[in-house]
């Protein structure tokens, strides 16, 4: 049975880890996922020298060079303050396979540590920080994305909803197949790549069939991957981070 | 009209192929949407999640003690009077079935399903030794009359609309052109019971053997199983070794995951339980009932503790019914036996890597295997592992482990761990990436056939983090 998970009240400080595709390519999201928090009265704390979770060697099967980057990223959150990650792949990285990339080493406990301290975005606002919201935006209809990882792997379907569900003026539309993967899965886009057209073909039909002009995402994969498609065929639909939509609409 | 080859060596041209054929995209979309909506609609009033709990108990209790329960159901199996058989591989089994056919003399044998026969391709063996073997599955018919393997576990003939159908029979066996289903399955349901009756061996597979009781249980809609396990004077029950359970108990519960999670049916139209030939006295049955079990891979799984999970696998098709990659591509794509995510984790055991090291990494990791999975065997996580062995990362004990390991990916590896492990070094990458956006090639390959370039941003977040701690600090 999947285990109740308790939250903790809100604290003081909070870690931020941005991974790398937000770092490279969606910079702002993980701005505007600073600033919601702050904006919850909560101190947060950017480690300077985080790079990336490991993640995209560890799902290609290269299992040392990920550990090696995972090893250094466990030492940047000495305090234990939880860490919110903007992203249900990275975060299901972080939370469910640190530990066992690590297990039988001198890392364990450690890895073990931070992993309970690993926080999706979404799921922090919700469950965490109770988020209440004052939509300032123009009344629209969105569609939601939730990434694989944030449904799946940390189970948190809702969380994302829950929060769109916030805002006043916003109706999330329902779109066919919604739990469906995007296509996207890190290397995979690149070593299956018309696979992965073929999923994401699927997806932006599917949102686009809802009549929406916006989508939002908990992930920058799938935000690179569906908006990438819809920008290449020169469709009209803009896709966001759902923390750069929220904040856009409520600051 | 020729044989199709697929093989696991050429996914990716399959997969080319399948996606660019609407016929076969839309025939697995709508077959696998029914699917996904019926099982959703089954488990609705079920307490899902503890009844997985408890199939997955089940199957690792049996795996656990598996060699002990093997030879618990040998023993009452042999009481019953049913004759016992082990084969190391296919080839053998193969053999070993031909022989009960020839010391009888047969010349005929009518097969229910069972996907271990495909596995060590049964027919083929059985043709070049002078003797037919006619399928009598509905699906597993067509698609041997229409020379090809099965594409589904469960429904081997999912690939086929109506209309193809109906030329198969016509072209093969003279029937009307039509669509009208029921006239084709009566047509169809004829042509096999003649062949019921006149065959001389039966073979069908196990879907749970109860080491208890030396029971075999199968499962199946057609009555065609319980034909093929009745009428024939000879019966031979062919399984891979790891469907064995303890007791009569654990078959309840796992019966109800496996209908539900393949079908979305409470219970099928038909349940056989076999203890043994007829007996003295009965006016039906087989005179002979042999078990054949078959290793093919199997052990050498066994002695991985994290690879063992493969074996719990029931065969219920539900992770392939909900996976992304096979409802686009469809099960011939793969090129083997078993397709889908099952097909992944299972086939390198069978074919080695060599084969097969495109199939692990045919997966998005989307986890929806996983979560369908009644018996909640953790795919993903065993693609990973595949993974890893592909790449000589693993424990190594897969055959052709390493195979996929090339100096160029090391490489490419290499310097993003040390990227990644010099913060100072990443810091200034990311910082420079945006503005180097003009020398980034315009086209990433594949990528880029189907979506537009990622464009690194102006300003990385350590840097906007950077100016964002200064501006709140002043
Ligand atoms: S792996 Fe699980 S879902 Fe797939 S066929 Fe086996 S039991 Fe069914």
């Amino acid at each position: 049975m999947t285990p109740v998970k308790l939250y903790p009240p809100k604290p003081e400080k909070v870690y931020f880890y941005g991974t790398c595709l937000v770092d490279i390519f969606f910079p702002e999201a993980g701005l505007d996922g600073v600033r919601l928090l702050e904006r919850e009265g909560i101190e947060v704390v950017f480690p300077e020298d985080q790079t990336c979770c490991g993640q995209p060697a560890y799902t290609s099967g290269y299992e040392s060079e990920a550990r090696a980057v995972a090893e250094s990223q466990l030492a940047l959150f000495p305090e234990p303050w939880p860490i919110v990650v903007p992203s249900g792949s990275c975060g299901g990285m972080m939370r469910t396979h640190y530990p066992a990339l690590f297990a039988g080493t001198n890392s364990e406990v450690r890895a073990m540590e931070v992993a309970g301290r690993i926080f999706e975005l979404t799921e922090f606002l919700v469950h965490v920080c109770h988020l209440q919201l004052e939509d300032r935006g123009a009344p629209e209809k969105v569609a939601m994305h939730t990434s694989c990882s944030a449904r799946r792997e940390m189970g948190l379907a809702e969380t994302g909803p829950a929060l769109l569900a916030k805002l006043g003026h916003v109706e999330l539309v329902e779109q066919a197949r919604a739990a469906e993967c995007c296509g996207f899965g890190g290397t995979f886009a690149v070593r299956h790549p018309e696979v992965s057209a073929a999923m994401v073909e699927d997806k932006t039909q599917a949102i686009e069939a809802t009549g929406t002009k916006r989508f939002v995402t908990s992930d920058c994969g799938c935000l690179m991957n569906i908006g990438g498609r819809f920008e290449h065929q020169e469709k009209p639909v803009q896709g966001e981070h759902i923390a750069s939509y929220l904040w856009r609409r409520t600051s | 009209m020729s044989v199709e080859i697929y093989t696991p060596q050429a996914f990716h041209r399959q997969a080319h192929d399948a996606l660019g054929n609407p016929q076969i995209r839309g025939n697995f979309r709508k077959a696998m949407d029914g699917l996904m909506t019926k099982r959703r609609d089954i488990f609705n009033d079920w307490d899902l999640e503890t009844l997985r709990e408890l199939g997955a108990n089940i199957r690792l209790r049996a795996l656990a003690k598996l060699p002990d329960l093997l030879e618990q159901l040998e023993a009452n199996c042999q009481a019953n009077g049913i004759q016992m058989h082990w084969a190391e591989d296919g080839d053998q089994a193969c053999r070993i079935i031909r022989e009960i056919c020839q010391a009888r003399g047969a010349k005929s044998v009518i097969k229910g399903k069972s996907m271990v026969s495909e596995e060590m391709h049964l027919n083929a063996h059985l043709e070049e030794a002078g003797i037919e073997a006619l399928e009598s599955d509905l699906g597993e018919y067509l698609v041997q009359l229409n020379e090809q393997t099965p594409s589904h576990i469960i429904m081997p003939a999912i690939h086929l609309n109506t209309d193809e159908i109906s030329d198969i029979l016509h072209d093969k066996t003279g029937t009307e052109r039509t669509r009208d289903v029921d006239y084709m399955t009566a047509a169809a349901r004829q042509q096999l019971r003649e062949r019921f009756m006149s065959a001389d061996v039966g073979v069908s597979g196990v879907n749970f053997a109860v080491a208890e009781t030396g029971t075999l249980c199968l499962v199946e809609n057609e009555g065609n199983g319980r034909m093929t396990t009745t009428v024939p004077p000879v019966h031979i029950a062919v399984t891979g070794i790891e469907k064995v359970v303890e007791h009569l108990r654990d078959v309840a519960p796992l019966y109800a995951l496996l209908t539900r999670s393949a079908t979305g049916q409470h219970v099928t139209t038909y349940f056989n339980l076999i203890n043994s030939p007829r007996k003295r006295g009965e006016r039906d049955g087989p005179e002979e009932v042999h078990l054949v079990l078959v290793d093919n891979g199997r052990s050498s799984i066994y002695q991985d503790d994290e690879l063992l999970d493969t074996l719990r696998c029931i065969r219920c098709g539900a992770c392939m019914n909900h996976c992304p990659v096979y409802t686009r591509v469809g099960g011939h794509t793969y090129g083997t036996t078993y397709p889908g995510p099952i097909g992944s984790i299972l086939m390198p055991h069978m074919l080695g890597l060599e084969a097969t090291q495109d199939l692990p990494s045919a997966s998005s990791l989307c986890g929806a295997c996983g979560e369908v999975c009644p018996v909640k065997i953790p795919i993903p996580d065993l693609l990973v592992r595949l993974r890893k062995e592909a790449v000589g990362e693993g424990r190594g004990n897969v055959l052709g482990a390493g195979v996929k390991r090339n100096k160029k990916e090391v490489a490419a590896w290499k310097s993003w761990q040390w990227m990644a492990t010099h913060p100072g070094a990443w810091r200034g990458g990311t910082a420079i990436a945006g503005k180097l956006q003009v020398m980034m090639p315009a086209k990433l390959g594949p990528w880029t056939d189907y979506r537009t370039m990622p464009k690194p941003a102006k300003t990385s977040l350590h840097a906007l983090m950077k100016r964002h701690r200064q501006e709140k600090e002043s």
